[in-house]
């Protein structure tokens, strides 16, 4: 390695050491013009309307084209694609003349043989002593290995954007379809439903019904499946099947109910158990309005909002949750739905939203809750079913990112009837 | 929206083309502001619009653009408007003064085009797959574009410093909605709308533009009747900037002629 050449450049500390530096010095002649022309990017200065007064041998290489062929002839956007003309045009220029340098943007060149080059363009302004603009310099760098990885990635961002349309339009299908798409007409008496749903990608496991028995009886349900997505949806399917079923077979809340937790049971046992809270009703015409025997499994009572502006709750004690044991323990009640009164069932994401919007689990008393529900509902006595419910929509509305889950609500109103005979008489 | 200038002046109204937003106008406004009353705007889902107002179906071609315009005017109570829209917004400029010729004094046409693909007896200097090759390149270039980034920089009126020191911000699209206006810019043929202009117009086009070239300006002065050409010594698709005083000059001179004797026998 040791050279006499090291030697006789007198260089301050002769030896082995300076005999490798003055190699790489040799080495490292490299002019900067040599550099500019035959640097691993294509240079390019233009002029400020973008016609080319400087390119390296790089990018003429790249190009095909002979110097002559492009300065003082050809402008920068020439050289590309039409369509990264256009981009050119209404982007990189006018960013360019705004910001004096754009960054890292990919474009396609047109070579000389027709060829497209992917390219990536960085363009900065030089100015003048007196700021003034005088020239673009750009710098390419071809890119054809990264735009196909690009491509590939963008290909399957486009995919994976297909497949959520897809499994958002599944989802929608599926939930609609453990719905009831609109209630049944029962005379003398008005319904109304609303469903939130958190997610637009997962099946959300609240669900409610109202359906024919006989010509004076109709039975109801509104619950909630812990969990959601596909394993909760299967679990509401049955759910809904099996109340309608065992309500034909013995209209007693309590019956239906424990039919519903033996079918659980059998059907989950094992290590994949599912539950759910739910509160099933018959209504029985009685005169002008009707009579209502409920019983509920660990759900949240119903609001009853009476004809005189008052409205509680309606309990029905010590129901446990369905599916968890065997036999179970289910509790009726029975009230009067008179003309004038609402009675209002809703899912637990109603009383659980979180009323500062913020889905903080450090804070734990923000939660809408039963006390604040109740005060709307004496607030809201005496309505309707449309009222009720649009009156809670709006409020679930406004709990904006407060409200995570799922909720359900289902209001059944007797409308009061004009009787002006019967009213005028002493 | 931006309104700027001289409270008491003629209304000048800014709307910017495809591409950036109204910071296209930042070296043309405050120079009109001495004279006029300036209003600038974005476009819903350009610049800080609120991006929430957007919609792929009701922006899919220019009316919908041309309803804004003409809402803004409605919001403003602006009337006698001299109307100033470049490239794209040219056209919205004329489907708002067809519709609703009285809110418009003038349009000032900064090159537009009617028609940007070329059809039998007409070139408008593109096919349908320059466009299609257009649509690629918006796809390859986001231009610091990222979803994380874009409820911060969007909606954000109240607070421009937030996406100020990012690059490429003026031109920050989201990338879905580039795209589509996009579509709706250059598959636009509004041909037959320009017979239908009433109001007068002064159409500047460039010396050399590889969007609008000089035949495009020229159809466009043949088809309005009364209006005027200036061709600008300038080269590109943006003389705002690059031409600033040229442009400035050419739209003040035109927006405070008095009305009644801006159309001239041709």
């Amino acid at each position: 390695m040791m050279s006499a050449r090291g030697q006789e450049a007198g260089s301050p500390t002769p030896g082995e050491g300076g005999g490798e530096r003055a190699l790489f010095s040799a080495l490292l002649e490299d002019s900067a013009e040599d550099l500019y022309e035959n640097a691993p990017c294509g240079y390019l200065s233009t002029l400020l309307d973008g016609q080319i007064a400087k390119i390296n041998n790089t990018l003429l290489g790249w190009l095909g084209y002979t110097r002559d062929e492009l300065v003082g002839l050809r402008t920068f956007s020439d050289l590309l694609t039409v369509g990264g003309r256009l981009y050119h045009e209404t982007h990189f220029a006018p960013l360019l003349m705004m910001q004096g340098e754009v960054g890292g943007v990919a474009l396609e060149l047109r070579t000389a043989a027709g060829e497209r080059l992917p390219v990536l363009v960085t363009s900065t302004i030089k100015y003048g002593a007196d700021r003034q603009p005088q020239l673009i310099r750009t710098t390419i760098f071809d890119a054809s290995d990264r735009r196909a990885y690009e491509q590939e990635l963008l290909r399957a961002r486009q995919e994976a954007d297909r497949e959520r349309d897809r499994l958002q339009r599944l989802v929608a299908t599926l939930q609609h379809s453990l719905l009831p798409s609109s209630l049944p007409e029962v005379d003398g008496l008005q319904s109304a439903a609303y469903y939130h749903i958190a997610s637009r990608d997962e099946v959300g496991g609240d669900f409610y019904d109202l359906f024919p028995l006989s010509r004076e009886r109709w039975g109801f349900f509104l619950g909630d499946v812990c969990g959601k997505g596909a394993a909760a949806a299967a679990v509401t399917s049955l759910i809904r099947y099996t109340l309608r079923a065992a309500a034909v077979y013995d209209p007693d809340p309590v019956t239906v109910l424990e039919t519903l937790n033996t079918v659980m049971q059998h059907e989950y046992r094992g290590d994949d158990p599912r539950y759910c809270t739910a509160i099933f009703g018959i209504l029985t015409r009685d005169g002008d309005g009707f009579t209502i025997d409920l019983a509920g499994g660990g759900h949240p009572p119903c609001l009853l909002l009476r004809a005189d502006g008052t409205a509680d709750f309606q309990h029905t004690p010590n129901g446990m949750l369905i599916g968890m044991l065997s036999p179970a323990v289910f509790t009726a009640t029975t009230i009067r739905l008179a003309p004038g009164d609402t009675l209002l069932l809703y899912t637990d994401g109603l009383i659980e939203a979180r009323t500062t919007g913020a889905l903080n689990a450090e804070v734990d008393d923000d939660r809408y809750g039963d006390e604040a529900l109740h005060a709307f509902a004496r607030a809201l006595a005496p309505t309707t079913a449309q009222q009720a419910v649009a009156a809670l929509a709006d409020l679930l509305r406004g709990f904006g990112a407060g409200l995570d889950d799922d909720t359900a609500l289902l209001a059944l109103h007797v409308p009061v009837t004009e009787r002006p005979a019967e009213r005028g008489a002493p | 929206m931006v309104v700027s200038g001289r409270p008491d002046g003629p209304t000048v109204m800014l709307a910017h083309g495809f591409g950036c937003d109204q910071n296209m106008w930042r070296l043309v406004a405050p120079k009109l502001a001495r004279d006029f009353r300036v209003v600038c705007f974005d476009h819903v889902g350009a610049g800080r619009s609120d991006l929430a107002a957007y919609s792929p179906d009701r922006y899919a071609d220019l009316q919908a653009y041309a309803d804004d315009v003409l809402e803004i005017c409605r919001e403003l109570d602006l009337s006698q408007v001299v109307f100033v829209g470049h490239s794209v917004a040219a056209m919205m400029g004329v489907l708002a003064a067809v519709q609703e010729p009285e809110r418009f004094a003038k349009l000032v046409l900064l090159v537009p085009s009617p028609c940007y693909i070329d059809d039998e007896g007409y070139r408008g200097g593109f096919s349908r797959a320059d466009i299609e090759e257009l649509l690629e390149s918006l796809d390859s270039n986001y231009l610091g574009w990222s979803a994380a980034m874009a409820p911060v920089i969007m909606g954000n009126a109240d607070r421009p410093e937030l996406g100020e020191e990012l690059t490429n911000s003026f031109c920050r699209t989201d990338p879905l909605i580039a795209r589509s206006f996009a579509r709706a810019t250059f598959l636009s043929d509004h041909r037959a709308e320009l017979a239908k202009v009433g109001v007068p117009t002064l159409v500047l086009d460039c010396a050399q533009d590889v969007i609008a070239p000089p035949e495009v300006g020229a159809f466009v002065h043949a088809q309005i009747a009364g209006s005027r050409l200036i061709t600008l010594a300038a080269t590109g698709h943006c003389p705002q900037l690059s031409a600033p005083e040229a442009t400035v000059r050419a739209i003040a001179a035109f927006a405070a002629e008095p009305g009644d004797h801006s159309a001239e026998p041709r």
